[in-house]
C-alpha cells in the first residue's frame, strides 16, 4: 500500500504493507541507512529514531500506525548537533554501529533535560546498548554538549 | 520439495593462472593443503595483477599531496585505523589532519599479516605486524619526495628536511607533497631508508592521534555491510537447524513464495534460503516456510550434560576416544605431590559465549560463473577467499572483497570455517548472473549460530610450600578445540596436541614459570557445537583461573595479594618483570587497602597477545548483583601510538569482560541454545558501566596490541574483589546467575 511519510521535514511516499517495521522502511525502501538494525525486538536502541520528538524503537513501530507524526532520523540532526560535535571531540564512536541510535536517545534526553544529572542518563540511555563499550565516553560526551547547549540557551 | 545441495568439483577454471597456481587451486578444491607452499602463495593464487603506483600498496597520494594511507586491516572499532596511518605520517612527515585511511584490497601477495602468513585480522597483531612495514612504506615515500626535491633544486638531499607534508631546503625553497608528485613518482624507492629514532616521534605518542572516523559514525554515514543497497540487489535470510549438526530433510515453501516481496526459497548446505525484497518480506518468507529436520548427528545434550561429562573428565572418570590428554607444561616430579591437607583444590566452570557484535554477520556476494565479488566487513581475508573460491571453483586470490567497516567482531567475522560468507556465496550461486545478495542474519541467528567462546572446566591442585607459595601446581583443562576443526587451522595452531588458544595464559603464566613442580594437561572433546576465538581466546578463561587461584593462595598464606603476585613475579624472573611493573602502577594510581561502604578491591595482572594488563577494580553487591564503579588500568603495550585509543580499548574491553563476567552465557536445552536475543542474553548496559581509568607504561619495545588484552582482566580482578568482600571463592561463571 502507499503510505506518506514525514521524514526529516520532507513529505516522502512508499510503497509497503502496513505492519512493516519503520526501520526496514528506512532502509530497505527509501536506503536511510543511518538508523540501524539490532535486534528487532526493541532491546538494544540501535533503531532509535523521534517521533514528534519522542525517542523510539523503529523496529517495533509498524509504518501503517505512524500517520502524521513527524520522524526525525540522525541524518535530520544535520551532523553539527552539539551532540555530533562532542561525540566526536570525545572520539566516541568505536565500530560505531550503535551510535546513531545513542546519539538520537541522548538528543531526546537533552531537549527534554537540558541539564542531565548521572541518574537521568542512566534512565534515558539504559535501552541503547553499546557492545564495544564506548559507555563512559557517551556519558562524558552528553556532559559536555550539556553544558554546550546550556551557553546556546543563554546566548 | 527438497533439492540437494550441489556438491564442489574438483577442477578450478581461472584462467590466465599460473600453472603452479592452478595445481594450488586443484589441491584447495579438493580439500587438501600443498606441502611447501607458504600460505599466503596458496591464498593469493589468482590475485590479479595491481599496480599499486609508485609509492607501493600502501601508499596513495592525490594531486594535491593529501597521503591516503591502504589499511590492510579491518576496522571494527578498535581504531587501528588511527594507529596504523599514523606509523606512516610519522616517518612520512606527513601533514596528519589531511591523511586518509582506506581499506585495501584482499591480496595475500601483498597485504598479509606477517604473524599468520595470510591476510586477516585477529591476535591484536594489527599494529605489531604493521610496525615496520608501515615506518619502512612511509620512510621510502619520504625519501623519493627529498630526492624529487634535491632534482628539481639541485641541492644536496642531505639538505633537505620535511614537516607536515611540506619539503623545504635552508635556502628558502619549499614544496607540498603535491608540487613534487610527478617528481618523486619517478624516482626509484631506495632499498633500504634509515627509519626515526623513537625518541625523535612527533605524532607517534601524542594526543594528536585520534580517531579519522568518528564523524562518519556520529552522523550515520560510516558504511557497514548492512548499508550496501545496490541495482537489483535481493536480500536473503537462511532457515537454520536448530541444533548443531542438524540438516534438512525436506521443506515446503509453498506458503514462503505466496508472501509479497519473497523471490525464491531453495535449499543450501546450512539450511534453506528464503530470497526476497527486502529483509521484512524475506522474514516473513522464513516464517512460513516448514522445514523437516534431520537430528540424526546433531547434539542433543543440554550444556548442563556437557559440563558434567568435563567434569568427569578432568577427575579421570571418563575418556572419550576422540582425544587424548595433552601436556602443556611439566618440569619436576608431580607424582604425589597433591594428595596432603597443604593442597588447595580450585574448579572452575565457563559457559558458552556468544560474540554478540552489535552488527549481526551479514554479506553481499555477487558470482557468475566461478567470477566472485564480496563487499562486507571482512576480518579473515584469506580464509574466505579459500572458502569461497572453493564454493565458485576459483583460486583464492581471484575472489574479489571490498572490506567495509564491521559493527563490532571481537573474533566473530573471523571464522576458520567462513561460514555466514559460505552461505551469502552459495545463495548467490544459485541466483546467479553477478547479481548482488545481501545475506542477512537476524539476532536470532546470529546469536544461535554457534561459533562460541567454548565452554571450559579447570581443575587445580596447588600443594603449599612452607612459605605460602606454590611447590607444586598441577592443572587440567577440559575444553573444545576449534583450530581441531579445521586442517588449516589445526596446521598452525597446534603442536603435540595441544591448540595453543586452549591453554594461553595458563602456559607461559608466571606463576608456573615461579613454580618449582608442574603438571598441566588439556583435554579436547570434540561435539557438534562450533566454537570460536573470542576476543582475548584463552586469557578469558586462562585469566581468571590463574588470578583467582592467585588470590585464595595468598588469603589462605594470610599474605596481601599483591604483596603475594610481587613475590611471584620476582620469582618468576623475566618472565614476571612486566607484570610486576603494570602491577606496581594500576596500584600506585587506584590506591591499595580498605575501602568505605562495603566496596572492596581485587586486582589481576595478565599478559595477552604480548601486551600486560593489569587492573584494580572496585565492586559491591548491590541489589544482589555485583556492580563494578571504578577500574584502573595500567598497560604495558610496547611504544604507544594512539594513546586516547590505547585508553578506549582499555575502557571498552573491560566493559566487554565485564559484561560476560557478569551475564554471559548461551546454555542448551537437549542441543538447542536458550538465549537468542538481547532479552535473554543480558548485556552490559550503560547504568551498570563502571569509569576506566587507563595509565600507559613507558615503554621502547616494539608495540603490541590493545584490542583484546583488557577484557580478561576485568574477569578476573571482580571475582578477586567479591572473594575480598566474602571470602568465598567463585567457582562458575557467570556470576549472575539467570
Ligand atoms: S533494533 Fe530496534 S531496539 Fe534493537
Ligand atoms: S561503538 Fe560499537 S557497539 Fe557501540
Amino acid at each position: 500500500m502507499a503510505i506518506e511519510l514525514e521524514i526529516n521535514g520532507v513529505k516522502r511516499q512508499v510503497a509497503a504493507e502496513a505492519d512493516t517495521p519503520l526501520l526496514w522502511v528506512l532502509r530497505d525502501e527509501l536506503h536511510m541507512t543511518g538508523t540501524k538494525y539490532g535486534c528487532g525486538i526493541a532491546q538494544c536502541g540501535a533503531c532509535t529514531v523521534h517521533l514528534d520528538g519522542q525517542p523510539i524503537r523503529s523496529c517495533q513501530t509498524p509504518v501503517g500506525t505512524i500517520g502524521a507524526a513527524k520522524i526525525t532520523t540522525i541524518e535530520g540532526l544535520g551532523g553539527a548537533h552539539p551532540l555530533q560535535t562532542t561525540w566526536v571531540k570525545h572520539d566516541v564512536p568505536q565500530c560505531g554501529y550503535c551510535q546513531s541510535g545513542q546519539i538520537m536517545s541522548a538528543a531526546a534526553l537533552l531537549a527534554a533535560t537540558p541539564k542531565p544529572t548521572d541518574a537521568d542518563i542512566d534512565a534515558a540511555m539504559s535501552g541503547n546498548l553499546c557492545r564495544c563499550g564506548a559507555y563512559q565516553r557517551i556519558r562524558a560526551a552528553i556532559k559536555d554538549a550539556s553544558g554546550e547547549l546550556a551557553v546556546n540557551a543563554k546566548a | 520439495m527438497y533439492i540437494a545441495p550441489e556438491k564442489t568439483q574438483t577442477t578450478p577454471r581461472a584462467s590466465g593462472a599460473s600453472r603452479r597456481e592452478l595445481i594450488v587451486g586443484a589441491a584447495l578444491v579438493g580439500g587438501s593443503l600443498l606441502v611447501g607452499c607458504s600460505p599466503a602463495d596458496i591464498m593469493g593464487s589468482g590475485a590479479p595483477k595491481t599496480d599499486f603506483g609508485a609509492f607501493g600498496p600502501f601508499i596513495k597520494i592525490d594531486a594535491d599531496g593529501a597521503v591516503t594511507v591502504m589499511n590492510k586491516h579491518q576496522e571494527m572499532g578498535q581504531g587501528n585505523h588511527a594507529g596504523l596511518s599514523a606509523i606512516v605520517a610519522e616517518e612520512m612527515d606527513a601533514d596528519w589532519s589531511t591523511v586518509k585511511v582506506k581499506q585495501s584490497a584482499a591480496n595475500a601477495k601483498v597485504y598479509a599479516n606477517s604473524l599468520m602468513g595470510l591476510q586477516g585480522t585477529g591476535g591484536s597483531t594489527a599494529i605489531a605486524n604493521s610496525w615496520m612495514q608501515l615506518r619502512n612504506a612511509g620512510a621510502t615515500a619520504r625519501a623519493m619526495f627529498v630526492q624529487a626535491a634535491a632534482n628539481v633544486w639541485k641541492v644536496p638531499a642531505a639538505e633537505i628536511t620535511v614537516k607536515d607534508g611540506v619539503v623545504s631546503h635552508p635556502s628558502g625553497k619549499s614544496a607540498h607533497f603535491g608540487d613534487l608528485l610527478a617528481e618523486a613518482a619517478k624516482v626509484t624507492p631506495p632499498t633500504s631508508v634509515k627509519l626515526k629514532d623513537p625518541k625523535d616521534f612527533t605524532l607517534i605518542g601524542s594526543d594528536r592521534v585520534r580517531r579519522k572516523d568518528s564523524l562518519a559514525k556520529s552522523t550515520g554515514q560510516a558504511q557497514y555491510t548492512q548499508d550496501v543497497y545496490l541495482p537489483d540487489m535481493l536480500t536473503a535470510v537462511v532457515a537454520h537447524a536448530p541444533r548443531f549438526g542438524g540438516k534438512v530433510t525436506s521443506f515446503d515453501a509453498t506458503a514462503a513464495l505466496k508472501v509479497p516481496g519473497v523471490v525464491d526459497v531453495f535449499a543450501i548446505a546450512t539450511g534453506v534460503a528464503v530470497v526476497g525484497n527486502g529483509v521484512h518480506a524475506a522474514r516473513k518468507g522464513r516464517d512460513a516456510l516448514k522445514v523437516e529436520w534431520d537430528n540424526a548427528k546433531a547434539e542433543t545434550r543440554s550444556s548442563a550434560e556437557m559440563l558434567a561429562d568435563y567434569q568427569k573428565i578432568a577427575r579421570g572418570e571418563l575418556t572419550p576416544s576422540d582425544d587424548k590428554w595433552a601436556s602443556f607444561t611439566a618440569k619436576g616430579d608431580a607424582a604425589g605431590q597433591f594428595d596432603g591437607s597443604d593442597v588447595l583444590h580450585a574448579t572452575y566452570d565457563f559457559p558458552y559465549l556468544a560474540h554478540a557484535t552489535m552488527e549481526p554477520m551479514n554479506c553481499v556476494a555477487q558470482v557468475d560463473g566461478s567470477k566472485c565479488k564480496l563487499t562486507y566487513g571482512a576480518q579473515g581475508h584469506s580464509l574466505d577467499q579459500m572458502a569461497a573460491a572453493t564454493v565458485v571453483l576459483n583460486l583464492p586470490g581471484a575472489i574479489e572483497i571490498e572490506t567495509l567497516f564491521a559493527g563490532g567482531s571481537f573474533g566473530r567475522r573471523s571464522s576458520w570455517d567462513s561460514d555466514y560468507v559460505v552461505e551469502a556465496v552459495q545463495i548467490a550461486k544459485h541466483v546467479g548472473k553477478f547479481r548482488p545478495v545481501k545475506l542477512v542474519w537476524t539476532r536470532e541467528d546470529d546469536m544461535t549460530a554457534g561459533h562460541y567462546r567454548p565452554m571450559a572446566h579447570h581443575a587445580v591442585a596447588v600443594k603449599v610450600g612452607k612459605d605460602g607459595y606454590p611447590a607444586a601446581w598441577r592443572h587440567r583443562v577440559v575444553i573444545q578445540s576449534f583450530a581441531k576443526a579445521s586442517p588449516i587451522m589445526a596446521s598452525m595452531m597446534v603442536k603435540n596436541n595441544v591448540d595453543a588458544t586452549t591453554v594461553e595464559g595458563a602456559s607461559g603464566s608466571p606463576y608456573l614459570a615461579a613454580t618449582p613442580i608442574v603438571d598441566a594437561q588439556v583435554f579436547t572433546p570434540h561435539n557438534p557445537v562450533s566454537t570460536l576465538w573470542w576476543r582475548s581466546v584463552g586469557a578469558t578463561h586462562t585469566a581468571p583461573v590463574m588470578e583467582h587461584t592467585i588470590d585464595q593462595l595468598a588469603a589462605r598464606a594470610k599474605i596481601d595479594p599483591v604483596d603475594y603476585r610481587r613475590e611471584l613475579y620476582r620469582r618468576a624472573g623475566p618472565a614476571g618483570a612486566r607484570h610486576l611493573a603494570v602491577l606496581n602502577l594500576a596500584v600506585e594510581k587506584a590506591g591499595w587497602g580498605k575501602l568505605e561502604d562495603g566496596w572492596t578491591r581485587g586486582v589481576a595482572v595478565h599478559e595477552s597477545f604480548g601486551t600486560v594488563v593489569a587492573n584494580v577494580c572496585e565492586a559491591k553487591i548491590i541489589d544482589g548483583e555485583p556492580r563494578v564503579r571504578k577500574v584502573t588500568v595500567a598497560v604495558d603495550c610496547g611504544i604507544a601510538i594512539a594513546r586516547d585509543q590505547i585508553a578506549a580499548q582499555m575502557e571498552g574491553g573491560t566493559c566487554y569482560g565485564l559484561s560476560a563476567a557478569l551475564f554471559g552465557q548461551v546454555t542448551l536445552d537437549k542441543g538447542r541454545p536458550q538465549q537468542t536475543n538481547f532479552d535473554t542474553y543480558r548485556v552490559l548496559r550503560q547504568n551498570e558501566a563502571p569509569q576506566v581509568e587507563t595509565w600507559v607504561l613507558p615503554s621502547a619495545n616494539p608495540p603490541s596490541g590493545v584490542g583484546e588484552p583488557g577484557t580478561p582482566v576485568i574477569m578476573a580482578s571482580l571475582p578477586n574483589a567479591l572473594f575480598a568482600a566474602t571470602g568465598k571463592p567463585v567457582s562458575s561463571f557467570p556470576l549472575v546467575k539467570a
